[in-house]
């Protein structure tokens, strides 16, 4: 299991109410069933993926986060998760205001643009960086709002969320964010997890 | 053609109180059921049929000869696996393949109903086939699934009897039909009246049948069950078995004698005042109305599981009408799922061999049997 889904799970309380937006093939969700015994629903835009959740018996609604999150009362969900689904919203800025109208906390994955290695990949070879978790070329990619992990910690302090845990992935090895070591981590994490609230 | 002989008759001895504020009693329903219930009687599935739909949906239709209506998804293996599960399926109230409607003779008169049959609502449809779970001794069905009218009664049976279903499949349906739908359903109405030969309802006693009238309802309602598309490339602009155009007014166009031969075949096996009687108690279905403008409040009181399938092609009940039902059991954080499938099929996608949808059903169904 990827150690991100693994830090997600860690983040859940047991038998708690949850709702991943983008679930993808539903890794996470069964992952989090069998964890954490979550009661989960999904929703995911691919029709073709909403078809595997459907085969796993997992409770997927077809929609696009941008229009159909308004359906979900306030507070409806104890953990709403965006797993690396951020950066390809046309506007992050109210998908993350319905995350927190929707449930009690976010839990918000990204892929982190100050990486080294991207940075580096931008300064020397001139192109448009192309990794492992941003795997695409600029001209076919999804991720047309891509941030840092200070970005999006800065963004969280102008908004006023409560970041309740800011952890780092780098290769894998977890590690908190702090506003002492947020550059540091900022240039050698390849992935953010936010735990947040209003 | 000893159509009684194929037909299984429940006679319903509780009196039901329709909507319209007569009391029936003693009335028959027919159904069929397919596969066997198991010992724990969890098995049962309650389909529901649509306006021209019948109780036989699998196998052959005895008094048709022809394949039953959703043969494509119920049958042993298949979506609705009748190896698994113990299909139950009852011809509605006001219909015309054995159950009580305004082809019965009314016993008080000794004359063929007619129209002087009650308006009858998809309300009085499901409390008439809830009587089938009695029969069998099911206290609770695994599900309740059906398309168009068949899920509108799925809504009004999970609505009436929350605690009756352990899930709910409605299908390219409605919660409250529209004002296009009503249209077209009035266009049906009118054609059938239109011909003279209807004689108001009692064309049975003068030994007659309005079938130039009941085909045009047929043919204007068959074109609303398919997408332009579909239509376009099925048909085109081919000509039927001729060269040129005639400079007439016989079907030049295949889609003409498409027409046409869907109206001749429908007047065989379908009785007009049912015609008028199903359409009705489609048009009469508000279950937001009903709920005092909340459909949530339709359903609070379920902890059924649902699944919602729409379909992208279906402009009579397009995908939208079919999202506003889920979003009424998210604001009251029900458990439903929904897919909208690609077909260019249009409406009628849900009858047809639609493989995406055929695999969602059954995956569904399947998956949701598991589940305690």
């Amino acid at each position: 299991m990827k150690t991100e889904f693994k830090i997600i799970s860690d983040l859940i309380d047991k038998n708690s109410h949850v709702l991943d937006v983008g679930c993808g093939d539903g890794i996470l969700m069964e992952f989090l069933i069998k964890e954490k015994k979550v009661n989960i629903r999904g929703i995911e835009i691919s029709k073709a993926k909403v078809q595997n959740c459907i085969a796993k018996g997992l409770t997927i609604i077809e929609g696009n986060a941008e229009d159909d999150l308004r359906q979900f009362p306030n507070k409806s969900f104890d953990y709403v998760i965006l797993s690396q689904t951020l950066q390809a919203f046309l506007n992050p800025e109210k998908v993350i205001d319905e995350l927190l109208r929707i449930g009690k906390q976010a839990i918000v994955t990204i892929p982190n643009f100050g990486y080294w290695k991207i940075g580096l990949h931008l300064l020397f070879k001139g192109t448009m960086p192309v990794t492992k978790t941003l795997p695409d070329e600029w001209y076919n990619t999804a991720n047309i709002h891509l941030c840092t992990i200070k970005d999006f910690f800065n963004f969280s302090r102008s908004k006023n969320f409560k970041l309740s845990k800011s952890i780092a992935l780098k290769n894998d090895q977890p590690s908190f964010i702090t506003s002492s070591n947020l550059n540091r981590k900022n240039f050698v994490s390849n992935l953010g997890i936010f735990l947040i609230k209003s | 053609m000893n159509i009684k002989d194929n037909i299984k008759t429940l006679t319903i001895n509780k009196p039901l109180k329709l909507d319209c504020g007569k009391t029936i009693n003693n009335f028959p329903l027919a159904y069929e059921t397919y596969g066997s219930l198991n010992k724990d009687k969890n098995n049962a599935i309650l389909v529901f049929h649509a306006l021209t739909g019948d109780q036989f949906v699998a196998g052959i239709n005895p008094v048709t000869n022809k394949d039953g209506w959703w043969s494509y998804a119920v049958g042993p293996g298949k979506s609705i696996d009748t190896e698994k599960y113990f299909v139950i399926c009852a011809n509605v109230i006001g219909g015309c393949m054995g159950s009580f409607g305004p082809s019965h003779q009314n016993p008080e008169t000794k004359k063929i109903y007619g129209t002087d049959f009650p308006v009858i609502t998809i309300n009085d449809m499901v409390n008439a086939q809830v009587n089938l779970l009695d029969h069998f001794n099911i206290k609770k069905l695994f599900s309740v699934v059906g398309g168009s009218m068949g899920g509108m009664q799925v809504l009004q049976f999970v609505s009436n009897y929350p605690d009756k279903t352990k899930t709910a499949v409605p299908i390219a349906c409605t919660s409250s039909h529209s004002a296009q739908n009503i249209a077209f359903n009035e266009l049906g109405r009118q054609a059938i009246a239109a011909d003279h030969k209807w004689q108001d309802g009692e064309y049975s006693s003068k030994n007659t049948i309005p079938n130039k009238g009941l085909a045009v309802a047929r043919m204007a309602a068959h074109i609303t069950y398919l997408s332009k598309k579909g239509l376009q490339e099925k048909f085109g602009r081919k000509l039927q078995e001729r060269d040129d155009l005639k400079f007439g007014f016989d079907a030049d166009f295949q889609i003409e004698s498409y027409l046409r031969y869907q109206g001749s075949v429908f007047v065989d096996r379908f009785d007009a005042n049912s015609y008028l009687y199903i359409t009705r108690a489609m048009d009469y279905f508000d279950l937001v109305k009903q709920n005092h403008g909340n459909l949530s409040n339709a359903f609070k009181n379920t902890k059924a599981k649902f699944f919602i399938i729409s379909f992208t092609s279906d402009w009579l009940y397009p995908t939208q009408e079919n999202k506003d039902i889920v979003i009424a059991l998210n604001a009251i954080g029900a458990n439903v799922g929904f897919v909208e499938i690609k077909s260019d099929k249009g409406h009628d996608s849900f009858l047809l061999d639609v493989p995406d949808f055929l695999k969602a059903l059954k995956n569904f169904l399947d998956q949701s049997y598991l589940e305690k």
